[in-house]
């Protein structure tokens, strides 16, 4: 409805009238209105298609996994399940046409990898959740599609490769043993997760058997949570990482000069901080504290660094936000505001009182430290397959973001080395390989002096391609408990009997 | 064999769709029904191209013989209507008769899918207004005198609407529907066309802000009624009718604001008086937050419309029975579903050309009265377009009204097919018009020659 269309009413009324009448000036628009009531509707329409694709094609996996949607159930009967695969090709999960008809969900590690690749029956969890779109869909050619038509068989659902290293996975579940706790392993370099282990387990096979026994449990043990990614735990001297760059960023020019005198003590406004078994470390420099973990001189430090550096430091390691994982997980907390009395900053200095931490978190901040402080989107997807093996659709290391400076990463991965070389980690000490970390014995009762032994770290120090993160719950110092499963993992990792 | 058949048809289908919609907008290059001839000629080819692709389909997912005989039967009544209607009336604008077929075939389509019945209802109804339908142009042509029955008009309408609220069954917890001699119709949509010419009639001639007053009251009246109802997308339907035509009569965009800032402040008023407008604007916020309930209708039609993906999971392949009242205010997810995205925003289009054509034909008419009357028609048709499209896809909450040509509901279909047919008479009086002023011209050039004939001698 424009000019040119008016122009050409005239024209052709013009034509039919024969000869030339053309001296007439072209005509004035006849109605606005009509105009302006066309070009909205057809711009409400423009907007509102645009907006159904739009919404329909961001959301679709979202929309399919709901359990809600019966079309999930039109895809199961048409489809078998995709298998999940490690890094490797082994598989991990898969489905067996069962006698009755049904598919029936294989997982051969049993307990292994119960958490990560999860569960696909009572609701869904793990990678099982996570990349459910693709596991019942099937990008089977036509004719592919025909022949399995030809032998009454459904069509192959696509299938999730993984970066999960079996022997990794292997070796993390058999150190952790009994205990309860979780270790994550990761490449610094892609953010790749190559193990991730979580205990007390459950066994995928049985699921369903199991179901109520498992969801009724009230011992505790909570077999059904992914301790690595949504266990909060208080962080210990592992925090002592994030207190460092804080100290680091606030007082970048005392850091050589800086000295403290240990008595295995720390009072202040009649509070007062201990060192791990009162222990007194005597005369430490920064880089001592740290390799000690002196807990009266992260509590002294804590009370110099100021509350908006401190704060800063936090958000850019991504405290009280959500982190880049994929899978569920829960957001770490670590408070700092006006209304923090020195007692509670010196208990957050030395990642104590209300502070929680996520295993995965923990291990995401030592990735950014091994990988000059540029900290890698963690995945565990690497490709998605179709039955033919075909690649779907791929995933490749992604930078997520810058959460330190190359220097500050330079700086703690040294006083990180010194840990192994003359702190608590030195059962890592001496091996083919340099291995940088921090312990933590972190008190979860204030009546007893139980504690949750950490140790997060990477080798080779020098050009990291593993890091680890290992908590393992009520077990005792950090350096005793948890650096023997870091050093099983890094041996073999490395190749090393 | 039979995938290749379902597989390979659901591209044919989105691909002549896609060529008959092009050909939909193609058409307004042209202004004169002449040139458009080959345009309306390939458009019916594609138009029964997509009815033989989808019918191939549905016989060969169900492969019931019944769909067969179905489907020569339609092909039957809409070829007639096409060709019937070329004889009768050569003047008339051939782009809104093949888009309405166009639309009512695609509902047929997915009516037959999903529900046999119903379809087969719709399909008696679809003929039967067809065969009152073809009256209606000459009709309109010729009954100039309607001009004169405004509030005749206005007294029918709130009368017809105002027995609804008295009496009428409720449905859905709304009163809509009224049983007269074993016939169950929904009044508020036949008076839509009587509210149309009651406007037009108020509006040709004066612009005199006593009587905009007294005929705005009337308006007015008309959508409460529909409010106290509870029929919430009549009443959205009529208010816009009554803003669109205003404006047109007036050409003051004042009137428009006015309008507007009144019906918000009507709607923030209406939203904290009734608790079911509540509820309705909750679930189009986030209709998974109470999934089980409110947010049921709207999550699984937006599940539907993702499932389907660019090209659908072909009829049958789908779940679109899991949306309630799929049939009447859900139609287009059933459609996006199975059919895909890309047919379904086709098909949006082609309801946004159909209103182009109409708004087109009430430009150039000069007689004010008509114009009003087909633009009317026009914002009437689209706005409830509008409504059941973005209500179903979480564009704008949710009103209940049915998407007009397509989805299922006798009345709603009937009244539409009729108000086709009235724009198509007015475009009769447009060419009139035209002849008219060609003559005039000529005479006009006869007598200039004349007299410089007689200068010359």
């Amino acid at each position: 409805m424009n000019e040119d269309m008016i122009k050409e009413e005239v024209g052709t009324a013009k034509e039919s009238a024969g000869k030339k009448a053309g001296k007439k000036k072209t005509k004035k628009i006849r109605s606005y209105p009509i105009i302006v009531l066309t070009a909205f509707y057809g711009l409400l329409f423009g907007t509102m298609l645009i907006y159904i694709c739009n919404y329909s094609y961001r959301n679709k996996q979202v929309l399919l996994n709901n359990n809600y949607n019966t079309r999930q159930q039109i895809l199961a009967n048409q489809n078998t399940r995709g298998s999940i695969v490690s890094r490797d090709g082994d598989l991990l999960a898969y489905s067996e046409a069962g006698e009755d008809g049904k598919d029936k969900r294989v997982y051969p590690y049993n307990e292994e990898f119960a958490h990560v690749v999860g569960y696909a029956s009572n609701g869904k969890s793990g990678l099982e959740a996570l990349t459910n779109y693709y596991l019942i869909n099937t990008s089977a050619d036509l004719s592919e599609k025909v022949e399995y038509d030809l032998e009454g068989k459904k069509y192959p659902g696509d299938n999730v490769i993984t970066s999960l290293d079996v022997k990794l996975q292997e070796v993390a579940f058999n150190a952790l043993a009994a205990r309860k706790g979780a270790i994550v392993v990761s490449d610094p370099k892609t953010g790749q997760i190559l193990a991730m282990v979580s205990k007390p387990d459950f066994d995928p096979n049985k699921i369903q058997e199991e179901w109520e026994r498992l969801i009724n449990d009230t011992s505790g043990n909570a077999m059904l949570v992914n301790r690595a990614t949504q266990g909060l735990y208080p962080p210990g001297s592992t925090f002592k990482i994030v207190t460092s760059l804080a100290y680091l960023r606030d007082h970048p020019d005392e850091i050589d000069s800086y000295r403290y005198s240990c008595n295995g003590r720390f009072t202040h406004e009649d509070e007062s901080i201990s060192c791990f078994h009162g222990e007194s470390h005597g005369s430490v420099d920064f880089y001592t504290s740290f390799a000690k973990s002196c807990n009266s001189s992260y509590a002294n430090m804590g009370l110099n660094i100021s509350r908006s550096t401190f704060n800063k430091t936090l958000d850019d390691l991504m405290f009280n936000q959500d982190i880049p994982v994929s899978l569920s997980h829960s957001t770490s907390t670590a408070i700092y505001d006006k209304d923090t009395t020195s007692a509670s900053v010196m208990q957050l200095s030395i990642g104590q009182g209300t502070t929680g931490v996520s295993p995965i978190h923990m291990n995401l901040i030592t990735s950014a430290i091994a990988n000059d402080g540029v900290l890698m989107k963690p995945y565990l997807v690497t490709e998605i397959k179709a039955a033919d093996g075909k690649t779907v659709k791929s995933y490749s290391p992604e930078k997520y973001k810058k959460l330190m400076t190359e220097e500050e990463a330079e700086t703690l991965t040294q006083m990180m080395i010194q840990v192994v070389e003359s702190g608590t980690g030195t059962k890592l000490k001496g091996q083919s390989y340099t291995a940088a970390g921090k312990t933590g014995s972190a008190e979860f009762n204030t009546s007893t002096s139980d504690s949750h032994a950490w140790f997060t770290g990477f080798a080779p120090a020098e050009d990291p391609e593993i890091c680890v993160t290992i908590i393992v719950e009520n077990a005792g110092s950090g350096g005793s408990y948890a650096v023997p499963i870091a050093k099983r993992i890094f041996d073999a990792y490395f190749g090393v009997d | 064999m039979k995938l290749y058949v379902t597989e390979i048809s659901k591209y044919v289908i989105a691909l002549f769709l896609f060529l008959y919609t092009l050909e939909a907008f193609m058409a307004f290059r042209f202004r004169t029904e002449k040139k458009r001839k080959g345009i309306y000629i390939r458009q019916i080819i594609f138009m029964f191209a997509v009815q033989l692709a989808c019918f191939v389909q549905i016989i060969a997912r169900t492969g019931k013989a019944r769909y067969l005989f179905f489907f020569a039967f339609q092909i039957i009544v809409f070829a007639s209507v096409l060709m019937l209607f070329y004889v009768i009336y050569p003047e008339a604008n051939r782009l809104i008769i093949n888009n309405s077929c166009m639309l009512l075939m695609i509902g047929m389509i997915i009516l037959t899918r999903l529900s046999y019945d119903k379809a087969v209802k719709q399909f008696f109804i679809i003929t039967a207004s067809f065969i009152i339908g073809f009256f209606v142009p000459e009709a309109v042509f010729r009954f100039n005198f309607v001009k004169k029955f405004t509030y005749v008009f206005a007294a029918i309408g709130i009368v017809a609407i105002g027995v609804v609220l008295l009496l009428g069954a409720v449905t859905n917890g709304s009163k809509i529907t009224y049983t007269l001699g074993g016939i169950t119709f929904q009044p508020s949509e036949v008076v839509k066309i009587v509210f149309l010419f009651f406007m037009a009639g108020a509006l040709y001639e004066s612009d005199n802000i006593w009587l905009l007053f007294i005929n705005s009251i009337i308006a007015a009246a008309h959508v409460i009624i529909l409010v106290l109802s509870k029929d919430l997308g009549s009443a959205l339907i009529f208010f816009v009718i009554y803003l669109a035509m205003i404006y047109i009569a007036t050409e003051n965009i004042g009137y428009l604001a006015i309008g507007l800032g009144f019906g918000a402040l009507a709607s923030a008023f209406a939203y904290k008086l009734f608790s079911h407008i509540q509820v309705r604007v909750q679930a189009w916020i986030d209709p998974f937050a109470d999934i089980e309930k409110t947010g049921y209708q709207l999550s699984q039609s937006l599940f539907g419309i993702s499932c389907g993906s660019w090209f659908g999971l072909g009829l049958y392949g789908g779940a679109p029975q899991s949306i309630p009242f799929v049939e009447q205010d859900f139609i287009f997810s059933a459609i996006a579903e199975e059919m895909g995205i890309i047919f379904a925003v086709l098909m949006a289009l082609i309801c946004v050309s159909s209103f182009v054509a109409i708004m087109q034909e009430g430009y150039f008419l000069r007689d004010k009265y008509y114009r009003l009357v087909v633009c009317g028609i026009g914002v009437a048709y689209i706005f409830q377009t509008f409504l059941t499209i973005g209500g179903g896809c979480k564009f704008i909450p949710l009103t209940g009204v049915t998407l007009p040509l397509v989805s299922y509901g006798g009345t709603s279909v009937f009244v539409t097919i009729i108000m086709m047919m009235i724009v198509e008479g007015i475009c009769m009086i447009r060419t009139d018009e035209r002849y008219v002023a060609i003559e005039k011209m000529q005479r006009r050039k006869a007598a200039r020659k004349r007299t410089e004939d007689k200068a010359d001698t």
